[in-house]
């Protein structure tokens, strides 16, 4: 595996995220691509592990970043910070695709995508370690096997908690409270804050 | 879908793993319920963390696309609502959005409680009252509990139980969803589930349309809970197969 090199996330430099996209808001370009800077690297990085396609990616990539242009007024930090709420609108894209093209597609490529195998590990594999990552992995092996893999499939694979309760063989209701239990172990572990 | 069930789903709706159907009543819930609001925002930026962790190296030329693209985009002006308020240290909210939790589900059984007060004598109205809000604000203390912990099962009758336990108050309270009212001159009964032997833990009252209890006695070493139907009055031993066994996450 390559040495670490830290791509955008918690530790980028320079002025905080929350006061570019307030610059952003008000039609500032350069801020703009400083806050390009920032995240297009997680946000690829997170529509690629949900779709794949390396092509499709890209595109939808590009539509969470010109969200991001376009509705930087709507960005509220008192509802969280700038990264999550970017990321929440690249998940939620990112998601919509998939769930199109399933809607759209016939049973056998909805099959082959309920196939594929958790995201996470082949991911950090292919990826540089960051102390990011490496936080973020050492706090998934804190959640019990159920948890993680809910947490995994729903994540990174952008999958309805339905779907993933028929790949797990359990119950509806005990994915709802592994992928809510699971989240909160991981939010204590990482000592996340709203 | 119950009080209980809407708020277990602040994972999935984090993580959009919700149907359409469901976030949408899910998103009605997150107006009323300011709690829920802020476990949804901890968690988001929980998944957001996740997310960050799989950040890949964007190829150059993707920066000169999505400039050229902004150029030409117009932007949204911002909202004119009033921005909701920010809270103080995590840990107070945090806390806070516990009591106010517990605040919800007991606003919820008090509801419950009016219901029932429309077809009683006012007499009787008064003592439920009472009885209601005890009972609100008992299971209010386990649903507090910093180490609250919520597991959902289905039953055999095809209703759905949930089972809220806290060690450290050492109480449970079982919270019903669309199980069928017993059969004549029957009653529920739950049970604490020590290694195999059941014990006891009272009755679902089945005058209330509140769907909660609060199990009576401790959970001492209990490692789940079960519920039976039997003869009214109750059973010092279960006389009939179980409807569910739910095991108590482990702490």
């Amino acid at each position: 595996m390559k040495e670490a090199v830290q791509i955008g996330g918690t530790a980028s430099a320079g002025p905080d995220l929350q006061d570019l996209l307030v610059q952003v808001a008000r039609g500032d370009q350069d801020a703009f691509s400083r806050v390009y800077d920032q995240v297009c690297g997680p946000v690829l990085g997170l529509v690629r592990s949900v779709l794949r396609d390396p092509a499709q990616s890209e595109e939808v990539a590009q539509e969470v970043l010109l969200e991001v242009w376009r509705s930087a007024a709507r960005f509220q930090p008192s509802r969280g910070s700038g990264m999550t709420w970017v990321l929440t609108l690249a998940h939620r894209r990112a998601v919509d695709r998939v769930r199109s093209a399933q809607a759209s597609s016939d049973r056998e490529q909805r099959a082959a995508l309920l196939d594929r195998t958790p995201a996470y590990d082949e991911v950090t594999e292919q990826v540089e370690a960051s102390l990011e990552r490496e936080q973020v992995r050492r706090c998934l092996r804190t959640l019990t096997e159920l948890q993680r893999q809910s947490v995994n499939m729903a994540y990174y694979q952008g999958l309805a908690y339905r779907e993933v309760a028929e790949l797990l063989s359990v119950p509806l209701g005990t994915v709802k409270t592994r992928l809510r239990d699971g989240l909160i172990r991981l939010r204590d572990c990482l000592g996340v804050n709203a | 879908m119950t009080i209980a069930d809407l708020h277990t789903l602040t994972g999935a709706y984090a993580l959009h793993a919700l149907a359409p159907q469901e976030r949408a009543e899910f998103e009605r819930h997150l107006e009323a319920c300011e709690p829920c609001a802020l476990e949804v925002r901890e968690l988001a930026a929980t998944a957001a963390r996740l997310g960050g962790a799989v950040a890949v190296m964007p190829p150059p030329a993707l920066k000169e696309q999505v400039l050229r693209r902004i150029a030409t985009e117009r932007q949204e002006p911002p909202r004119t609502t009033p921005q909701s308020r920010t809270g103080g240290g995590a840990a107070r909210a945090r806390l806070l959005s516990r009591f106010a939790l517990a605040a919800c589900l007991a606003g919820a059984v008090g509801f419950g409680g009016i219901a029932v007060w429309q077809h009683q004598e006012a007499r009787d109205a008064r003592q439920r009252a009472e009885a209601s809000q005890q009972h609100s604000q008992e299971l209010a203390t386990v649903l507090a509990a910093p180490d609250a912990k919520v597991v959902t099962g289905e039953l055999t009758d095809g209703g759905t139980g949930t089972v809220v336990v806290s060690r450290s108050r050492d109480k449970a309270a079982f919270i019903a969803s669309g199980m069928p009212k017993p059969p004549s001159g029957k009653v529920y009964e739950l049970w604490y589930n020590d290694g195999g032997t059941m014990r006891a833990a009272g009755l679902m009252d089945p005058t209330t349309s509140s769907p909660s209890t609060l199990m009576e006695g401790s959970v001492k070493g209990a490692s789940g809970m079960g519920i039976t139907v039997e003869p009214a009055g109750g059973s010092k031993q279960p006389t009939s197969d179980p409807l569910a066994l739910m095991d108590f996450p482990s702490a």
